[in-house]
């Protein structure tokens, strides 16, 4: 296949942002993670823990506390507002005041038809679920110190509130608070500091289960108000707690990184009265974990490092299958990279801000001129969601939660930007998060999380047909330049081409689908975020995923289902006469690490975008624990 | 560190009558490593197989005739090579008995020597300094020798070295005081002629020793006044010039060695390797005046490595051939095996960690499981002590009789009789079926003496542990009946030399060691070397003197009183740490305890019978040894068995675990426990840091491992 000049580029200084909370809806089995800077993720469980859609953030949007009831998502956060989002158009739909001061928690009962805040102020507020908002109801009895936690009995009669030094156990009809339980103080020096209970679980035997910032997870009796039992699992805090559908499992999240399970078995062989046994802990966070789910086969846990873990719990999964398999999302799902292949530049998005680069010439090795920064946009108050830039780099377009700019770029000497207009969002019903269009601008792709493509003929401004429906997610969708074929990469890793002019696959599809992708294919972890095409070689279709990247070449033939997928290293170990009796499709190069783009430049240069995840690392604060040789 | 083992002789020596030669003219390495030919200074020579310790053959000339040079093995035509009376050249096969049918040839001019390489001819060195091929001497014998050396120049001391296939003759001479150095080359042949710098007026070396490396012939030559010098003769730019007049030879001070009073008589040095020095007849500078020792030193160093006293006179004489030392001394000629691992300076300073090489040091001849299941015999390697009695005491035994007279005898016979029967039988058995009878007579010894109160023969049973045939479980009771005879000597023996002592009995030995009165102990006659050792932790002022460089402290005094106020100094600033809580012999004995194996977990329960009062003392010997050791660099005794660190530490940890209670009740114990806290506080604190340090380093690797990107590069890669 050749050499390639490879430009790799890692002063993209992405950082993302903290997990701060997260909600998982056993129904639909969608989770919702709320990062630090206010943006909302969802992720399909379903689906490869596909991340479908993404609600950006706004400055001072602080979610503590998020919530499903149903198919609606609830927030609560520090400026003291109940937030619920539109899904479909993924923005925020409204926000209510709850006049409590900040908001540290938000639950929700059984059956759906009340919200419950914990407040600043020391209140518990129930607000009414209506159809389209919500309504506030009334206060529970006001206590003196915030509510940090609270929880819900699944009888919807009781609830349980969280406080510094206790919990109180509220009558849901009545509004007093029937019972008190006293929280033990940190031994030692912190004897004098108060404990914060920051997360309570309350199970149906009205058993109560507390994790606290003196390290302690308690088990209490509800209906006597008497402690069970104390373990003490960090020297730090537990900041978070989550109880598995079925009550027999809790999981604690703690300030050192771990997660501790506890179960509810029987200690003792053929014995029937069960107690709650710590039993297994889980350290894969150098972080605070704040954020913890208890899916029925996984524990998924977040924190400050900012990666999203889903453990599976080895004795509810088939062992040694892909399910079984430890997952990290470290990186969005979708590009977060433009490359203007003509012009050689590259457009970085943060929430905040656009950052335009230009970059360097070589000669060989030799770099005769360093990549510069050409330009920084910086958005306002609402977080960026997407950005394009054109192949020649004259254009660049990128929108928020309300609006659309664009702008025309013009490099005389000096770099003069026009802001070309605002344009009207246009509503679609759907969620359209995968958009494409041929290089010809005659076509346009358009892809929504109900799996569907739709095809848009721009001259005639219609529909011009839709791609059968994959029952998985596209990930990524893009126009070959040549033969205006669609090329659809989808959340299970499978790979279609469609051709616009006959609406049908093409024979290398068919001959694709028939004979099968490789499991080591199907097994990588992380989607393809980005398709591009070597203009010189329309065979050449390259992609990537966060761990390689991959050029696939239709002339070639696909590999037999027991051949070597990464064969680059035996090839090159090959005579060359050898080499094309050996080699197959898949071109596939490791070389380059936490991908975030790799694209194709019009000299047939590519560039490789790299964001290593220590990089990431060495930017996070210091964390509470740090390992010592050998401890 | 380079370490002396256990020697053996190889055979007994014929002295002249004022002791002042060996009556051996020189040993030869013969085919192989395991052969060598001994030539004694008048009328016989010998072959020997050294690992059998075995003569394999002998020839002698005529009365009135006398060998005049050690004879040599040529290696090609398997013959032997000697001279007779200065002119006769005799030459024999293995095969022929009779010197006198062998070939001889008369030349016409006195030799010198005939010196043999291996696998080379043997060429001949003649008085006055010529050299000839044997060959070519041979084909006319008669052919006239010319005259290298001047009128009154004699040889001294000659050799041969082969150096890139080039055969070397080195010859040192001696003219009006002057001393010469001849560098001979052959084939083709040229000559190059050396002055030796003048040592003081009126001394002359005492020995030389040559050794080729690195494309150098390396000269060392011992003084009497203890200097060792040492000269590097390049073969290279040699032949150019015919050497008429001499160079003078560069020379460099290698060693100072200690040598007492006067001077050094019978001496020699001979290198060993490039750091190794053995040197002979030169005093041990921790042990007196006393010149019969045999040391190694490390020259880069300057530091004594090995030492070993050797019993009887020593001629100066010394001969190594792999890895082994050859020393005549006394009546015998020994045989002493030896090592020289690569030095450094931690091994210098003794602070290397070492394996104990005890296993190879002591061949432990009770079977193992393995020789027997698998069938390997089992190596006939035989202790010195039952070497010596064989050869000393055969007169004594008139009778042969077989075990089983024997195993009579001891059931009724006095116990002169029963200790004169089992020397003889010992000296006569074979090594293989020793095993099974030497078990019969101590059993029968044992069950006798414990029947009859009156009979005890200690002597017999030393000797018969002494074969090291023995084992515990062979005969279970002798260890108890040497307690209970107080026969404090035989239960050191037994700690030594059973692999299989259970831990009840090692613990009843302590309890009986700890409460012999010191008064008692010291009537006890015990193993020398474990003495010694206890001798010199005890008293190390003048180990610390001794082992400060190579250069001897007693010869100035100044620098001597220097020492002494330093120790003095030493002393005042520790002075609770150099006082031995029990006497020189008790702890001797204890020291045989801590080396002796055993299991901790069916050690603790006996350990918990003693007495508080001896677990304090026991404690307070334990703390002694453990602040001895870690006070300085302690080196490891040169081949002392003595008890290493861990042993004494994990000692310290089974008597805190099983006395913990009773000591933190003890009033008198509290110092002492916080002693011993204070030194687990210190190891804790060394290991913490050394781990830090282990993580550090680790970090350190890991970051050179990956290569260092910037944020921004332009590759090149290759697809396929």
């Amino acid at each position: 296949m050749g050499e390639f000049k490879v430009h790799r580029v890692r002063f993209f200084d992405y950082m993302p942002s903290a997990i701060r909370t997260m909600a998982f809806n056993s129904q639909t089995e969608r989770l919702a993670v709320a990062r630090a800077d206010g943006a909302v993720e969802i992720f399909n469980f379903n689906d490869n823990f596909f991340q479908e859609k993404v609600i950006p953030g706004q400055d001072g949007r602080a979610t503590e506390a998020l919530c499903w009831v149903g198919h609606r998502l609830f927030s609560a956060g520090l400026n003291g507002e109940i937030t619920e989002y539109d899904l479909e158009n993924l923005r925020p739909q409204y926000t209510v005041d709850a006049y409590g001061g900040p908001i540290w928690t938000i639950s929700s009962n059984s059956q759906g038809t009340q919200l419950a805040v914990g407040c600043e102020d020391g209140t518990v507020k129930i607000f009414a679920i209506l159809e389209e908002r919500i309504q506030f109801q009334r206060n529970l009895n006001r206590h003196k110190g915030r509510i940090i936690s609270l929880c819900w009995h699944p009888s919807s009669a009781q609830i349980a509130a969280g406080m510094t030094d206790m919990i109180k156990i509220f009558d849901a009809e009545t509004g007093h608070a029937t019972r008190r339980l006293l929280v033990d103080r940190a031994m030692g020096a912190s004897k004098n500091k108060e404990v914060v209970v920051w997360s309570v679980g309350y199970l149906s035997d009205h058993t109560i289960i507390s994790g606290d910032s003196a390290g302690k997870v308690q088990i209490w009796n509800g209906l006597t108000g008497t402690l069970v039992r104390t373990y003490l699992v960090t020297k730090w805090d537990v900041l978070v707690l989550s109880v598995s559908k079925d009550e027999s499992s809790v999981i604690a999240g703690t300030s050192e990184g771990t997660v501790i399970q506890f179960q509810f078995i029987s200690s003792t062989v053929d014995q029937h009265d069960k107690e709650w046994v710590r039993t297994r802990t889980f350290r894969n966070h150098s972080h605070d974990v704040s954020a913890l789910a208890h899916t029925d086969t996984a524990v998924v846990s977040g924190g400050m490092d900012t990666q999203l873990v889903v453990r599976p719990l080895l004795d509810k999964v088939e062992k040694n299958t892909q399910e079984s398999a430890l997952r990290k999302i470290a990186f969005p799902h979708r590009s977060l990279v433009g490359c203007a292949k003509k012009a050689g530049l590259l457009l970085f998005q943060f929430p905040d801000r656009l950052e335009l680069w230009k970059l360097g010439e070589s000669e060989g090795h030799v770099c005769l001129m360093y990549p510069y920064f050409v330009c920084r946009f910086l958005q306002g108050e609402d977080h960026i969601c997407c950005s394009a830039l054109s192949a020649c780099g004259g254009w660049l377009a990128y929108s928020t939660v309300s609006s659309v700019r664009l702008y025309r770029i013009q490099y005389n000497n000096t770099i003069s930007i026009n802001k070309v207009g605002t344009l009207a969002r246009a509503c679609s019903r759907q969620p359209v998060h995968l958009l494409c269009a041929s290089d010809d601008g005659k076509w346009l792709a358009t892809a929504n999380t109900d799996c569907e493509i739709h095809i848009y003929n721009l001259h005639k401004m219609k529909l011009h047909c839709m791609v059968p429906v994959y029952n998985s997610c596209p990930t990524t969708i893009a126009i070959h330049p040549v033969t205006n074929n669609l090329i659809s990469v989808h959340a299970d890793q499978q790979i279609f081409e469609f051709s616009l002019v006959q609406k049908e696959y093409t024979q290398w599809s068919r001959r694709l689908q028939a004979q099968g992708l490789l499991s080591l294919w199907l097994e990588r972890d992380t989607p393809i975020t980005h398709i591009t095409f070597n203009p010189k070689n329309p065979d050449h279709i390259i992609l990537h995923d966060t761990y390689m990247f991959c050029i696939i070449d239709q002339s070639l033939p696909f590999p037999e289902l027991n051949a070597v997928l990464w064969n680059q290293m035996t090839l090159k170990s090959l005579p060359v006469s050898q080499r094309i009796g050996q080699s197959h499709a898949f071109k596939i190069c490791k070389s380059f690490q936490h991908l975030m783009c790799v694209s194709l430049l019009e000299d047939l240069s590519l560039v490789v975008v790299e964001r290593p995840l220590l990089d990431i690392m060495s930017q996070l604060p210091a964390p509470v624990r740090q390992k010592k040789f050998a401890t | 560190m380079a370490a002396l083992y256990e020697g053996y002789t190889l055979c007994g020596l014929v002295p002249d009558q004022n002791l002042s030669s060996s009556g051996i003219q020189g040993i030869e390495e013969e085919r192989d490593r395991d052969h060598v030919v001994v030539t004694d200074s008048t009328r016989s020579v010998t072959l020997y197989k050294v690992s059998d310790q075995k003569p394999l053959g002998s020839w002698t000339v005529k009365q009135g005739q006398k060998l005049t040079c050690p004879a040599v093995f040529n290696s090609q035509t398997n013959e032997y090579v000697a001279v007779t009376d200065n002119k006769v050249i005799r030459i024999w096969k293995e095969d022929d008995i009779l010197l006198d049918k062998a070939f001889k040839a008369t030349v016409s001019s006195d030799v010198w020597k005939v010196h043999c390489t291996h696998g080379g001819e043997p060429v001949v060195l003649f008085q006055r300094g010529a050299v000839r091929l044997l060959d070519s001497l041979l084909a006319a014998p008669q052919q006239p020798i010319e005259e290298v050396l001047a009128q009154e120049e004699a040889i001294r001391w000659s050799t041969i070295i082969v150096a890139e296939t080039q055969q070397f003759i080195i010859i040192t001479t001696e003219q009006k005081g002057e001393h010469f150095l001849y560098l001979q080359r052959l084939n083709p042949n040229s000559v190059q002629r050396y002055r030796l710098e003048r040592e003081e007026p009126g001394l002359s070396p005492l020995s030389f020793s040559a050794t080729y490396r690195d494309k150098h012939i390396c000269l060392l030559y011992l003084y009497p006044n203890g200097h060792v010098y040492q000269s590097v003769l390049s073969v290279r730019g040699l032949g150019t010039e015919e050497g008429v007049q001499a160079l003078p030879l560069p020379r460099s001070l290698l060693l100072g060695l200690p040598v007492g009073d006067g001077q050094l008589e019978a001496a020699s040095a001979m290198a060993l390797d490039e750091a190794h020095v053995a040197v002979v007849g030169v005093p041990h500078p921790s042990a007196g005046g006393g010149k019969d020792f045999l040391c190694i030193w490390n020259t880069n160093f300057q530091t004594l490595q090995a030492g070993k006293e050797m019993a009887g006179k020593i001629y100066g004489q010394l001969w190594s051939y792999s890895n082994k030392v050859f020393i005549p001394h006394g009546k015998t000629l020994s045989i002493i095996p030896f090592e020289c691992p690569k030095s450094s300076l931690a091994s210098a300073l003794g602070k290397l960690k070492h394996t104990k090489t005890e296993e190879s040091k002591t061949p432990n001849s009770v079977p193992s499981w393995n020789n027997i299941l698998h069938g390997e015999k089992a190596q006939p390697s035989k202790s010195a002590e039952t070497r010596r009695t064989r050869t000393t005491r055969k007169s004594q035994s008139t009778t042969n009789l077989t075990t089983d007279q024997v195993l009579e005898l001891i059931k009724t016979a006095p116990v002169e009789e029963i200790q004169k029967e089992v020397e003889g039988f010992l000296t006569r058995a074979e090594f293989q079926d020793l095993q099974p009878s030497v078990g019969q007579l101590a059993l029968t010894l044992v069950s006798r003496s414990l029947a009859d109160p009156a009979f005890y023969s200690s002597s017999t049973l030393a000797q018969l542990v002494h074969t090291r045939c023995l084992c515990h479980s062979v005969c279970p009771d002798l260890v108890l009946l040497a307690l209970e005879k107080k026969d404090y000597f035989l239960c050191q023996l037994c700690l030594q030399f059973f692999p299989d002592i259970p831990e009840a009995v090692t613990c009843a030995c302590l309890k009986a060691f700890i409460s012999i009165p010191d008064v008692d102990a010291e009537k006890v006659s015990l193993e020398p070397d474990s003495v010694k050792f206890m001798e010199n932790l005890i008293t190390r002022d003048r180990a610390e003197a001794g082992l400060q460089n190579g250069f001897s402290p007693t010869s100035s005094v100044v620098n001597d009183r220097q020492t002494r106020a330093e120790d003095v100094k030493k002393k005042a600033s520790a002075p609770s740490q150099l006082s031995c809580p029990v006497g020189l012999h008790k702890a001797v004995l204890i020291n045989e305890i801590l080396q002796t194996p055993y299991s901790d977990t069916f050690l603790l329960p006996h350990l918990k019978d003693l007495s508080s009062q001896h677990v304090m003392l026991f404690l307070q010997y334990l703390q002694f040894l453990y602040l001895k050791y870690s006070q300085d660099a302690f080196p490891q005794m040169e081949g002392f068995r003595s008890p290493s660190l861990s042993q004494i530490m994990d000692w310290v940890c089974l008597l805190l675990d099983a006395h913990f209670t009773v000591l933190v009740m003890t009033p008198e114990a509290k110092g002492l426990l916080l002693n011993l806290h204070r030194f687990v506080k210190s190891q804790v604190r060394l290991v913490s840091e050394l781990g830090k340090i282990e993580g550090s380093l680790q970090e350190l690797r890991k970051m050179k491992a990956k290569e260092s990107i910037g944020q921004y590069s332009i590759e090149i890669i290759e697809l396929f």
